[in-house]
């Protein structure tokens, strides 16, 4: 397949701080240095961009040096901390804003989802609004009218087309929104986390058109998420940016693999004791059958989830829990019995032995709750990989996820029947 | 070594484009836009008003009335022996068109930053959009103004239209680019500097009263012969003088005034254009 989209030593700087004050003199200095054909003083120090760090200048290159092809019919993935750059590369290929340096080449028209119902007016109706948001996704007239009946189709909201949109729940606006964008007949569609808001139901429609977009017809599908369960689903390649580079660029399942390794694949996770809770959780750790802290676990092998936790005051019925999961995909949920404990710090043991995870990475969740309030959820606690032990028989039954999560077996029994006719 | 050069791209982003890159072609796909977008600001400008589209009458209505009072009577400032009513509201008419093509022009990045944040189209079809939907409104008030002039025909005032009333569509659509050019200079600056956006609202009053608007040009020239330039080279002043010659009969200008209006509109028009077409690539940045 050819490329359609070609990103050549693409970076984008961004200015820091207060833009207003200052600015005409900083200018004018811009300004004097160009004309006597000096590098721009304020692109001079070209750091990394990473936002916990204190950098030394104003400017900071939210991407630098991107490299990539993406060929037609391709639905990739973009993964990466918050940060990262995910959304200026996305704005850079919407053409919303310009690159700093480098270029990008593209076949075909592209249309980009970044927001909903950007220009949706609330005076007018959803019909009004249906040709006012195409036309600003660049449809023409003729195209609108003739998807018209299929846009209100997939929105649902059949009922309420001639209703102000300022009348519609939140819900009803995304799929509204949503249809039209999908009824786009651009080769290149840009989807922003646009799925993190409507029901289940309208999300797993979304996810379903998305995919007979790019597999069906041959779209090219550029997608933006924090949900690795909907990237692996969706796409057949990822992207992972890292501090404004392109860290790893290969099909979604070894790339998101590479994102939550690379993430901080920990043994142990140390908190911050918080006094203004109840309780707080101090530490968690992940303990390998031999009772060592190891963040890889050997295939079928059983291994501990240690919860160390302070109570600052008496409670009564407290709840430690621990959930197992993967891409975002909750595996299992454990939950201890509802105790009375006194002020103190308690370690809680979770030993899993029944369930057998396939290989891959997972990540656990820890929550403290007193009854059926919640003190304190940690969504990522720690992060560990199910490895192939060499001593295991890989020859006749598969042990990666694409399997199955679980690689436990059922019960099974082969009988004759001996009553049938054959 | 690189095979690909060798392919064809539809569109290429890079850091700078070119200068006079007018994206004429965008612009023609997206005409469809720029009908639905006159049609919004047409149809949310009367949403949950009582009186609807009479605002389009209201406002210069009431504004003769005061200025007949203040200007004319109050001031007795002399208005080429034509009936006041009648003589401020075409300068009214004429200059309200103008100004606001340039108030709203001049409001499009800051006032559609979060539009223009999340969707690409070619950006000039916004103050493009404006200059048609105020077409609408100028409709209204020049029905309004054939219909005073008709009254006051009707009733034998010195009212005389004439043949330069032909040059009305070119006067129409010099007050168009006029207004649009020094719109999208003023846009394209409020991006960065904030200030001009508090000039803008004043600035358009203090430029109305170097405009032939409630003061035809022979009184300037009378009382303040030294500095009447100030008036006459006001590139409005032509425009609303010849309008005031080809539908009631008396105004000052010549040929020559007429032709180097148009040649600033021009100029102004192509500059605007430019500078606007350099900041919608990364204004997104520093709004």
């Amino acid at each position: 397949m050819p490329p359609v989209i070609k990103a050549e030593n693409l970076s984008k700087a961004y200015q820091l701080g207060e833009i207003g004050t200052g600015t005409l003199s900083r200018d004018l200095e811009r300004y004097w240095a160009k004309i006597r054909g000096k590098e721009d003083p304020f692109l001079k120090i070209g750091e990394v961009n990473d936002r916990t760090k204190k950098g030394q200048s104003d400017v900071v290159w939210s991407l630098k040096d991107i490299n990539f092809d993406i060929e037609q019919g391709d639905a990739v993935g973009i993964i990466g901390k918050n940060g990262a750059g995910k959304s200026t590369l996305l704005k850079i290929l919407s053409r919303v804003t310009a690159p700093t340096t480098g270029s990008v080449k593209l076949k075909g028209r592209i249309a980009s989802l970044l927001e909903v119902g950007t220009g949706f007016h609330p005076e007018l109706s959803g019909r009004e609004n249906i040709y006012l948001n195409g036309a600003i996704l660049g449809m023409r007239k003729a195209e609108i009218k003739r998807n018209f009946d299929e846009i209100v189709d997939f929105s649902g909201v059949e009922r309420y087309i001639d209703t102000p949109v300022k009348r519609y729940s939140s819900g009803m606006y995304v799929r509204l929104a949503f249809a039209v964008a999908a009824h786009l007949e651009a080769e290149i569609l840009i989807v922003d986390e646009v799925l993190a808001v409507g029901d289940a139901e309208f999300q797993k429609k979304c996810l379903g058109k998305m995919g007979e977009v790019s597999k069906g017809e041959g779209r090219t599908v550029l997608f933006v998420s924090h949900n690795m369960a909907s990237i692996s689903q969706l796409c057949n390649k990822a992207i992972l940016l890292n501090n404004g580079k392109l860290d790893y660029f290969d099909y979604a399942a070894s790339t998101i693999n590479e994102y939550l390794k690379t993430d901080n694949s920990q043994a142990e996770a140390i908190f911050k004791a918080n006094k203004s809770l109840s309780m707080s959780v101090l530490s968690a750790s992940l303990i390998n059958k031999d009772g060592k802290k190891s963040s890889e676990i050997a295939l079928q092998s059983n291994f501990t989830i240690k919860v160390t936790y302070q109570v600052n005051t008496p409670q009564r019925d407290v709840i430690c829990a621990v959930g197992i999961m993967h891409q975002g995909t909750p595996i299992n949920t454990t939950w201890t019995e509802p105790a009375t404990l006194q002020e103190g710090i308690y370690h809680t043991y979770f030993q899993m032995d029944l369930l057998h995870l396939a290989i891959g990475t997972y990540t656990i969740g820890i929550g403290l709750s007193i009854g059926k309030s919640n003190i304190q959820y940690i969504g990522e606690a720690l992060i560990f990989t199910i490895e192939l032990d060499r001593l295991s028989d890989s020859t006749i039954v598969s042990y990666e996820a694409n399997t199955g999560l679980l690689i436990n077996q059922m019960k099974f029994e082969t009988i004759k029947d001996n009553e049938a006719n054959f | 070594m690189n095979t690909s050069t060798e392919e064809m791209w539809d569109i290429e982003l890079t850091p700078h484009g070119s200068l006079f890159d007018l994206k004429l072609k965008d612009i023609w796909h997206y005409r469809d836009l720029l009908i639905l977008l006159v049609r919004r600001d047409f149809v949310s400008f009367y949403k949950q008003t009582i009186l609807g589209p009479l605002w389009f009458f209201i406002q210069p209505l009431f504004t003769t009335i005061i200025y007949t009072f203040i200007f004319g009577n109050l001031a007795a400032i002399k208005t080429d022996g034509l009936p006041q009513p009648l003589f401020y509201l075409a300068g009214i008419t004429a200059w309200n068109y103008f100004a606001d093509c340039l108030t709203k022009t001049s409001s499009v990045f800051t006032v559609n930053a979060g539009l223009f944040g999340k969707v690409y189209f070619p950006r000039l079809i916004v103050p493009l959009s404006i200059v048609v939907s105020n077409l609408i409104r100028f409709a209204v008030q020049m029905a309004m103004f054939f219909l005073m002039m008709g009254i006051y025909m009707a009733k034998g005032a010195n009212v005389h239209p004439n043949i330069y009333l032909l040059l009305f569509p070119f006067l129409l659509l010099l007050m168009a680019m006029l207004g649009l050019g020094l719109g999208m200079i003023i846009s394209a600056m409020t991006t960065k500097y904030r200030d001009l956006s508090f000039l803008i609202t004043f600035g358009i009053q203090l430029m109305m009263y170097l405009t032939t608007v409630i003061y035809p040009l022979s009184v300037v020239k009378e009382k303040y012969p030294h500095y009447q330039w100030v008036v006459e080279y006001n590139p409005m002043t032509p425009i609303i003088e010849v309008f005031r010659y080809g539908f009631l009969g008396e105004g000052t200008f010549t040929m020559l005034s007429l032709g180097i209006t148009s040649v600033i509109t021009v100029a102004i028009l192509l500059i605007g254009i430019v500078i606007f077409n350099r900041v919608e690539r990364t204004f997104i940045d520093t709004v």
